[in-house]
């Protein structure tokens, strides 16, 4: 079947502002959106740029914008869209580069700021113990990839308060505060409890919609909302 | 610009990443990526890492040194397996003391799994030897690792593409990068250069490799002059979803999952009767297009189906969600009801650029190559031999990245600097502009597709002399070719386009040397099976390839191998 593409471009280099141009691509239902990216940059239009790499929803480097909402183009097919033409964009909340290509400094800052790795002193000789219930704690937090979605999805971010830490972190700050092996859960709720930390989520719901993991984000920033009042 | 570092690692992967952990506590180490480094190819593994842990049932490194070399078909070098089987437990506890969020036992230590080739007492049945956390263990680890190279503050180059690498009379001084965000040349002067780029499957068609692994490390290895390493041993992962080529992990057959062919038959009975669907990778690949060859494939197709079914849907929400979820978005089926089709994808490269226990480079002599160091994929140690057990490649990358790391850091004591070549980066600045100059209308793409089919037609599983010849005769005019190569986009700001044409001739050069590596080796060993020669010949080939550039093309010569336990037996399961 023949699909048309319009696609958000933008040459920092010899574009005074945004445009969109129009593609048409042979594909099969099954194909990945990624496919025909891939197509038209191949055999007709080189200029065209996005990142990719893994191509089937692990590595998190291909999140855009596909008919308004944020996903994976690797993790979207041809046949689930119907309109008259497939709208492909950068993923909102963040500076566009360069066509589909988002700068993402701002985004890895917010993760580095959480600490994204385990707290704990004195390590045994093997391992520590952890049972298969407090594993399952922090189950949902580890399948996140770090492809933005959903913090570029995040309402309040893009009308309330452009400094909100927003979904990702909490999510990765989620994975640690759950974690029975880390020590410094207190330390890392406090750190998240300031007007533009846990806060400013308002359950739109956004982020856990658009997640390619399936992970229930809001549910997790509920979570760190709930420990952070019960420890006051 | 010229950036200065004592040590600089090229890749972000699980390799470069824990040789960056040890060496940064002595040295300024800087870390080159061409993605950023959570995306490296390590996060695609799936179903486990080794050791011999024994937390689900009594194990010994002993038995898992030997499933190695029995996996490898007696190629690994024993010194090599042996450090690789001893020092696995270590590392699964240093891993989980930084972080990794490991599945767990009742009792609440690490969980363990069953995976292809590992076996109790030297061959008697499987054994849970698998570490994992659900079927996502390489993510996780990436992940981690990741943590605490931010918790160290580690320079990191990201979305940096290596160009070349400098070596002057001999001795690594560094490499030239190119900024892909900038479309600028750099030149990273080091004392060290360690080489963590990965695999290459990218030379082939269908593969569970991401876009990025084309092999440029091992590329470079070979313009300058070391030998590249029983490259003919490709990894064909059995179970990649048909058409797609997306890896199904092992971790579903260890959890009991079993490969039907059109006549419902588990197959694997009569090719492993011991252990069945739990055979290495080499010949349940082989057994799965033996069924197809013979008209058993479904629906008379070139496929079987894996069929999870019998596990019942909360054991595979638990254990194997991500391959649940890959199965219902590009197939649009529930594995809990139906079978996943699949046939053999390309996965992995047994073969790489030549080191010793530490990492270090081995030139064509068999010296050592001075500052040059190489982890991971791209290099071939050998503890794989010629074919890789399912799970000893995350073990691989973080017990040589650590040794490799940890060598990096003693030598440093002694190395000083030595200048980099003249102008380094303007041969590459030429390069680029030249892809950009040229109206030739020949685009990278139509030859990497041409390269990629021939590779998959010719050079999978099943191989044979007059394949292999065609494939290497077309392979030069391809090459020919390339230097015709231009691109449409003329730009400096993340040009996809350049940074296209530039990995095809790594991609084009290493599907040359492994062409020229499985014509050579006539014998079946392994992954590499001809059917020209199909019987195992220890007499004339238990040795290992080398394929080095020379001015008259690729010139093959052979080296020993290091049998210390184990001597080679027939390989039956």
């Amino acid at each position: 079947m023949q699909v048309r593409f319009r696609i958000f471009r933008f040459d920092p280099e010899k574009d005074s502002a945004p445009y969109y141009r129009t593609y048409d691509v042979e594909a099969e239902p099954f194909e990945r959106i990624l496919d025909c990216l891939n197509r038209i940059k191949w055999e007709q239009d080189g200029t065209l740029s996005f990142r990719h790499s893994c191509a089937h929803g692990v590595c998190g480097s291909d999140a855009v914008r596909i008919n308004g909402v944020c996903g994976l183009a690797c993790q979207k097919l041809v046949k689930d869209y119907h309109t008259d033409e497939v709208l492909v964009e950068p993923i909102p909340n963040f500076r566009p580069v360069k066509d589909l290509i988002v700068d993402l400094e701002p985004f890895f800052e917010t993760v580095a700021m959480i600490k994204p790795y385990l707290e704990a002193s004195d390590p045994p000789e093997k391992e520590r113990l952890q049972s298969p219930e407090d594993r399952k704690k922090f189950d949902d937090a580890v399948r996140c990839i770090l492809c933005a979605c959903c913090t570029a999805s995040c309402p309040v971010i893009t009308s309330e308060n452009k400094r909100f830490i927003g979904p990702a972190a909490l999510v990765q700050a989620a994975r640690r505060i759950f974690d029975s092996r880390d020590e410094q859960r207190s330390e890392r709720l406090n750190q998240l409890d300031y007007p533009d930390g846990v806060w400013p989520c308002k359950n739109y719901f956004e982020c856990t919609r658009v997640c390619p993991k399936e992970i229930p984000v809001t549910k997790l920033i509920n979570l760190i909302k709930r420990d952070l009042t019960k420890s006051k | 610009m010229i950036f200065k570092h004592d040590a600089v690692i090229v890749g972000a992967g699980l390799a470069g990443l824990r040789a960056a952990l040890e060496a940064a506590d002595v040295a300024d180490v800087a870390v080159v990526s061409k993605v950023y480094p959570t995306r490296s190819h390590s996060g695609a593994a799936q179903g486990g890492i080794g050791a011999a842990l024994g937390n689900e049932e009594p194990d010994s490194w002993e038995w898992h040194m030997y499933d190695t070399v029995k996996g490898s078909d007696y190629l690994a070098d024993q010194d090599a397996a042996e450090v690789l089987a001893k020092d696995a437990a270590r590392a699964i506890y240093e891993l989980e003391h930084m972080g990794v969020p490991f599945s767990r036992t009742a009792e609440g230590t690490i969980a363990q799994r069953a995976f292809g080739g590992h076996t109790r007492n030297f061959g008697e049945g499987p054994i849970k030897r698998a570490c994992y956390a659900a079927d996502r263990t390489g993510r996780v680890v990436m992940d981690t690792l990741f943590g605490q190279a931010e918790r160290r503050g580690m320079k990191v180059y990201s979305e940096f593409q290596l160009l070349d690498l400098l070596i002057r009379n001999g001795r690594a001084v560094g490499i030239v990068v190119y900024d892909v965000a900038k479309g600028e040349v750099h030149t990273i002067h080091a004392r060290t250069v360690l080489l963590a780029t990965g695999g290459f499957g990218k030379v082939y068609r269908v593969t569970s490799n991401c876009a990025a692994n084309t092999g440029d490390g091992v590329f470079l290895a070979n313009t300058a002059g070391i030998p590249l390493q029983d490259m003919e041993f490709v990894q064909f992962h059995p179970t990649g979803i048909y058409g797609l080529g997306v890896l199904i992990s092992e971790a579903a057959r260890g959890e009991g999952a079993v490969l039907l062919n059109s006549e419902g038959q588990r197959f694997m009975e009569q090719y492993a009767p011991t252990i069945k669907d739990l055979a290495p990778r080499d010949m349940v690949s082989r057994a799965i297009m033996t069924e197809v060859e013979q008209g058993r494939g479904i629906g008379g197709k070139d496929y079987v189906n894996l069929d999870v079914t019998h596990l019942g849907k909360e054991r595979i929400t638990e254990r194997l969600s991500d391959i649940a979820s890959f199965s219902k978005i590009y197939l649009g089926i529930d594995i809990s009801e139906a079978p996943i089709p699949v046939c053999p994808t390309c996965h992995y490269m047994m073969g790489g650029i030549p080191t010793n226990v530490d990492g270090q480079v081995l030139d064509a002599g068999g010296s050592i190559v001075p500052g040059l160091y190489a982890a991971g994929e791209c290099a071939c140690i050998s503890v794989h031999g010629a074919n890789r057990l399912g799970c000893n490649s995350l073990l691989d990358l973080v017990v040589f990245g650590r040794r490799a790391g940890k060598k990096i850091a003693a030598e440093l004591k002694a190395m000083d600097w030595v200048d980099v070549p003249d102008k380094p980066e303007a041969p590459l600045v030429e390069k680029i502009s030249a892809f950009k100059s040229r109206k030739s209308h020949l685009k990278a793409f139509r030859l990497r597709a041409d390269m990629q089919r021939l590779m998959t037609d010719r050079c999978s599983v099943f191989r044979t002399k007059d394949d292999l010849e065609a494939a290497l005769k077309a392979i030069a005019q391809l090459k020919d070719q390339y230097g015709e190569v231009s691109v449409d986009d003329k730009g400096a700001v993340f040009n996809t386009d350049v940074l296209e044409a530039l990995e095809l001739e790594s991609l084009l050069t290493l599907a040359e040397v492994t062409l020229v590596s499985a014509l050579a080796r006539e014998e079946s060993r392994g992954a590499h099976f001809r059917q020209d020669f199909p019987e195992r010949d220890d007499q004339n080939w238990l040795k290992h390839t080398l394929v080095r550039k020379t001015a008259e093309g690729p010139q093959v010569s052979f080296k020993p191998v290091t049998i210390t336990r184990f001597q080679p037996k027939p390989r039956t399961y």
